[in-house]
């Protein structure tokens, strides 16, 4: 019998990465579904492949020495990446959630790219725009998965439960996204963003601490309190914003 | 030679987007936090003090950096 043991960092970690990369994925898709569509599959397919090719190279450099690294040194390090990116995430979302700043609109961001890529008139048998902009809308938002995978998971010690719960993200939002094809706008990637901005935001509070010698009271279950800490600051900002501003809560 | 250096150069620029981008304060508040904690808890010794400071210092930055965005909308 296989004796598991389910902490709550897992449940935490698994939850991060399972949303932070759905998010980047659907972005991804939403570009590549956009380039396909416009400008042949070909091409599309080519800067996808060849994106997530550097991005398996990068992962296959960056992890290895990763664990190397000293674990108070990497979780202060990590720490604090995952507070600045988690509390851009979160700027965002409270900002969006407040009606203050437009909500990331995956259909206009298809039309965007549609009417963009339909200006440049010749279609080869190779098209170099389509495979660049499949390869940037793919890589740039990897790349983001990446950081977020190598660093929760390395901390965490938990690598290869990071990079599984990735591909499973990856794989879904895929099959999701190709099935339902232009419809990713009705994917809640607000509610989302702060879900993973608030987790990002906990485990770089955590592991700042932890490389800092702070001592959390219950450990690693301190974690579920921070997430339910910032969730509580998340809302009542966004609750102070809209009284104050319940104009702004209409814009789109 | 230079496709390495353009790789370096883009490289370091995902990072500077990454980390400071629009948002400089949030970049500056987390290290002046890591500076403290590390003061208050590795130098000081009283690693009880950053459950506390810590969560508080990160919600201050939070709730600045959003009352910034706010204040340059109007």
């Amino acid at each position: 019998m296989i004796a598991t043991t389910v902490t709550s960092s897992a449940i935490v970690l698994v939850g991060a990465v399972f949303l932070a990369c759905a998010v980047e994925m659907v972005e991804a898709l939403t570009i590549v579904l956009a380039v396909g569509h416009t400008r042949g599959w070909r091409s599309a397919f080519e800067g996808t492949g060849v994106a997530l090719a550097a991005l398996a190279a990068l992962v296959a450099v960056l992890g290895p020495a990763l664990v190397h690294v000293p674990l108070s040194a990497l979780r202060l390090v990590v720490g604090g990446v995952l507070l600045i990116f988690g509390m851009q995430w979160l700027r965002k979302a409270i900002l969006r959630a407040s009606g203050l700043k437009a909500l990331h609109d995956e259909d206009e961001i298809y039309r965007e790219t549609v009417a963009e890529l339909e200006a440049v008139a010749t279609r080869p048998d190779r098209d170099r725009i389509a495979f660049v902009m499949a390869f940037k809308g793919v890589f740039l938002e990897g790349l983001e998965v990446v950081v977020a995978v190598l660093t929760l998971g390395t901390s965490a010690h938990r690598l290869g439960l990071a990079a599984a719960t990735a591909g499973v993200a990856i794989v879904l939002v895929g099959v999701v996204g190709v099935i339902v094809a232009k419809q990713l706008s009705s994917v809640p990637e607000n509610l989302m963003k702060m879900g993973v901005g608030v987790m990002l935001v906990s485990f770089g509070t955590f592991w700042t601490g932890e490389g800092l010698k702070v001592s959390w009271p219950g450990s690693d279950a301190f974690l579920l309190i921070f997430v339910v800490f910032y969730a509580i600051v998340c809302a009542a900002t966004i609750s102070v914003l809209r009284k104050a501003s319940p104009t702004n809560v209409a814009v789109a | 030679m230079a496709l390495l250096a353009r790789a370096l150069k883009g490289f370091g620029r995902f990072w500077w987007d990454f980390l400071v981008g629009d948002t400089p304060e949030i970049f500056l508040a987390c290290v002046i936090t890591i500076g403290l904690i590390a003061l208050v808890s590795d130098v000081a010794k009283w690693h009880r003090a950053g459950v506390v400071i810590l969560p508080l210092l990160v919600t201050f930055t939070l709730v600045g950096s959003v009352r910034r965005a706010v204040r340059a909308r109007r």
